[in-house]
């Protein structure tokens, strides 16, 4: 939005185009943040989605808000809200006891009030503040503008902890979410993997927040790994296309902002939803097609 | 367009502010729709829909102010239509979550669009548009809002209570209640259309981020406490009333408090209290 009076050209020759968008560092350290949480966002997303804890992904993802506001409010870097925050109420939200794979009434209503109650405080915290109302909706939306160096090494550094952590997790917790109960019964600590996942998960939307608002997040756990989940049932491979989607739609998304008077987080949304809708689509049409596809097993559930 | 108030002394002087008494009768009736659908919300295990609706609220209303129409239109058109599209990508008006998250991620993004469109596109002093509908603004409800408002939400509750029993069967067991010859589908259908019109509702009061807070939390809070369930849908409601008097109290005695904070914080306390005061754990009905 600031750059609305001076918008670069689109010159149809994307060398060029790429040469003059890098010229800026702002744009490089948003690439460079972009990638990062695009790789986070979708590796993990992956796991949610497979999971079916939606609701406590984007419940993570919106409490970031209240973080980044209450600490504008008392003065330190919105970054160390967005951590803060996210990963107590991961704490919390691991602690409500989970009765089966479909999360029950009572604790998704738990979760609700959870988040609606943060999301309030957030609205407190930034009255408080009264500061301009433009910076709720970067808070709330995003902005790939102004991303410091020094933000992009702390995001590093995050997401390569979270990965590694996941990596060395990976087994037992496809085990887990893949069939909780036979899981259980081999011994795999089913409970702790599902609390160090919420953890991770709160890592990743916390660093996600950064870039694409806290509203926007969820889109980048959950699309890629949906449209992944969707396009095939092998779990190496649709890990790896997750990444490749949420890496592909980010991408794009800052190419447009960058040439286009709207913010990231629509160009995003839209791109990856896109992507989403024509894999669903493409595989209705696979389904049609008579005998081809009848050994097929759908991925994770009706995705 | 959250009116400054000057704190004064007595109660007495509350009542006599027109803002006032907007928001007590808008949020009044609204407080018992959202704690009327919120109670089949949560026995539904539906909490993740209405969260979606309520973000598509906020597409919807800033659709209708960038192109020009009334908020409360926009809010209508895209809550009950976005309710029954989702009623249609689950099996019996269920929906997946995966589908949900999708679906309510896009539309939010398109949102900050037409938030954008329409912050730039007119006249300055629309920049406090996009977090009033996000975060509400009940003391600036007009006297024809505040009626227009309560009788919708009169009209909500009727629905919810015209088809609360078929729907309370349809929602403990679905396949007795299916061979029992109740229309299941249809009933799960016009229940997310109460419940999309709900949340347009409630985003005039509360706004569309913390409706949320407003459907699940004195629900939640009345299926702690009781178990059988006309006990409990009545007793939502009065929770949600009464969690919204309180807050407009408390927001009219601390000024610097926003109206939804003060809702949302008393209903937060409420559901805590029924934890700390260690009610015996319900398992509530899951979702088949």
């Amino acid at each position: 939005m600031l750059l609305a009076d001076a918008y670069p050209a689109w010159s149809w020759n994307p060398v060029t185009d790429l040469q003059q968008m890098w010229a800026f560092p702002f744009m490089v350290n948003a690439f460079r943040a972009g990638t990062v949480v695009a790789v986070a966002a979708a590796v993990i997303g992956w796991f949610m989605v497979l999971r079916r804890q939606s609701f406590a992904g984007h419940t993570l993802a919106a409490v970031g808000f209240p973080g980044a506001a209450g600490a504008t409010l008392i003065g330190v870097s919105a970054t160390y809200g967005y951590f803060a925050f996210c990963l107590t109420a991961a704490l919390v939200i691991a602690a409500i006891p989970r009765a089966g794979r479909d999360a029950g009434g009572g604790e998704s209503a738990l979760t609700g009030t959870i988040q609606a109650f943060l999301l309030a405080c957030g609205f407190l915290f930034s009255a408080l503040y009264k500061g301009l109302l433009g910076g709720v909706t970067s808070l709330l939306f995003g902005s790939f503008l102004g991303i410091t160096t020094t933000q992009v090494w702390v995001l590093l550094a995050v997401a390569a902890a979270v990965l590694a952590v996941l990596a060395a997790i990976g087994r037992p917790l496809l085990f887990a979410s893949v069939d909780p109960d036979v899981a259980a019964g081999r011994g795999v600590p089913v409970r702790l993997l599902s609390t160090v996942f919420l953890i991770l998960l709160g890592a990743a939307a916390a660093e996600a927040s950064q870039i694409t608002g806290t509203l926007l997040v969820f889109a980048l756990l959950v699309m890629p790994a949906a449209t992944a989940q969707t396009l095939t049932a092998r779990p190496a491979l649709s890990l790896a296309l997750s990444v490749l989607i949420a890496l592909a739609v980010t991408w794009l998304g800052l190419i447009t902002a960058y040439y286009s008077p709207y913010p990231i987080g629509f160009y995003v949304t839209t791109f990856a939803f896109a992507a989403y809708v024509l894999a669903r689509l493409g595989r209705l049409a696979a389904s049609r097609r008579p005998r081809l596809v009848s050994s097929r097993v759908p991925a994770g559930g009706p995705a | 367009m959250t009116t400054t108030v000057l704190a004064a002394p007595g109660w007495a002087a509350a009542f006599s502010h027109p803002f006032f008494q907007h928001a007590l009768l808008a949020g009044t009736a609204i407080a018992a729709a959202a704690g009327l659908t919120g109670y089949f919300l949560v026995l539904r295990a539906q909490v993740f829909t209405g969260d979606a609706l309520s973000h598509v609220a906020f597409t919807g209303a800033l659709a209708a102010l960038a192109l020009g129409y009334d908020m409360r239109l926009g809010l209508f058109a895209a809550t009950v239509v976005v309710a029954l599209l989702l009623g249609t990508l689950g099996s019996r008006g269920r929906v997946d979550d995966v589908a949900i998250g999708n679906v309510f991620s896009w539309i939010l993004g398109l949102g900050v669009f037409f938030l954008t469109l329409y912050t730039t596109s007119r006249s300055a002093g629309n920049g406090g548009a996009g977090v009033n509908v996000l975060f509400g603004s009940i003391f600036g409800l007009s006297g024809a809002q505040a009626v227009t408002a309560a009788l919708v939400a009169a009209g909500i509750c009727a629905a919810v209570l015209a088809i609360a029993r078929p729907l309370l069967f349809a929602s403990v067991d679905e396949a007795v209640a299916a061979a029992r010859g109740v229309p299941v589908r249809l009933l799960g259908f016009a229940f997310l259309a109460v419940v999309g019109a709900c949340a347009a509702e409630a985003t005039q009061a509360v706004g569309s981020l913390l409706i949320l807070g407003l459907l699940a939390a004195p629900a939640g809070a009345a299926q702690r406490l009781t178990d059988r369930p006309y006990h409990a849908l009545a007793l939502s409601a009065a929770l949600a009333v009464a969690e919204m008097w309180t807050g407009l109290g408390l927001s009219y005695a601390v000024p610097s408090m926003p109206p939804s904070f003060g809702i949302l914080a008393a209903a937060t306390a409420v559901y805590a209290a029924t934890f700390a005061t260690g009610f015996r754990r319900r398992s509530t009905v899951p979702a088949v």
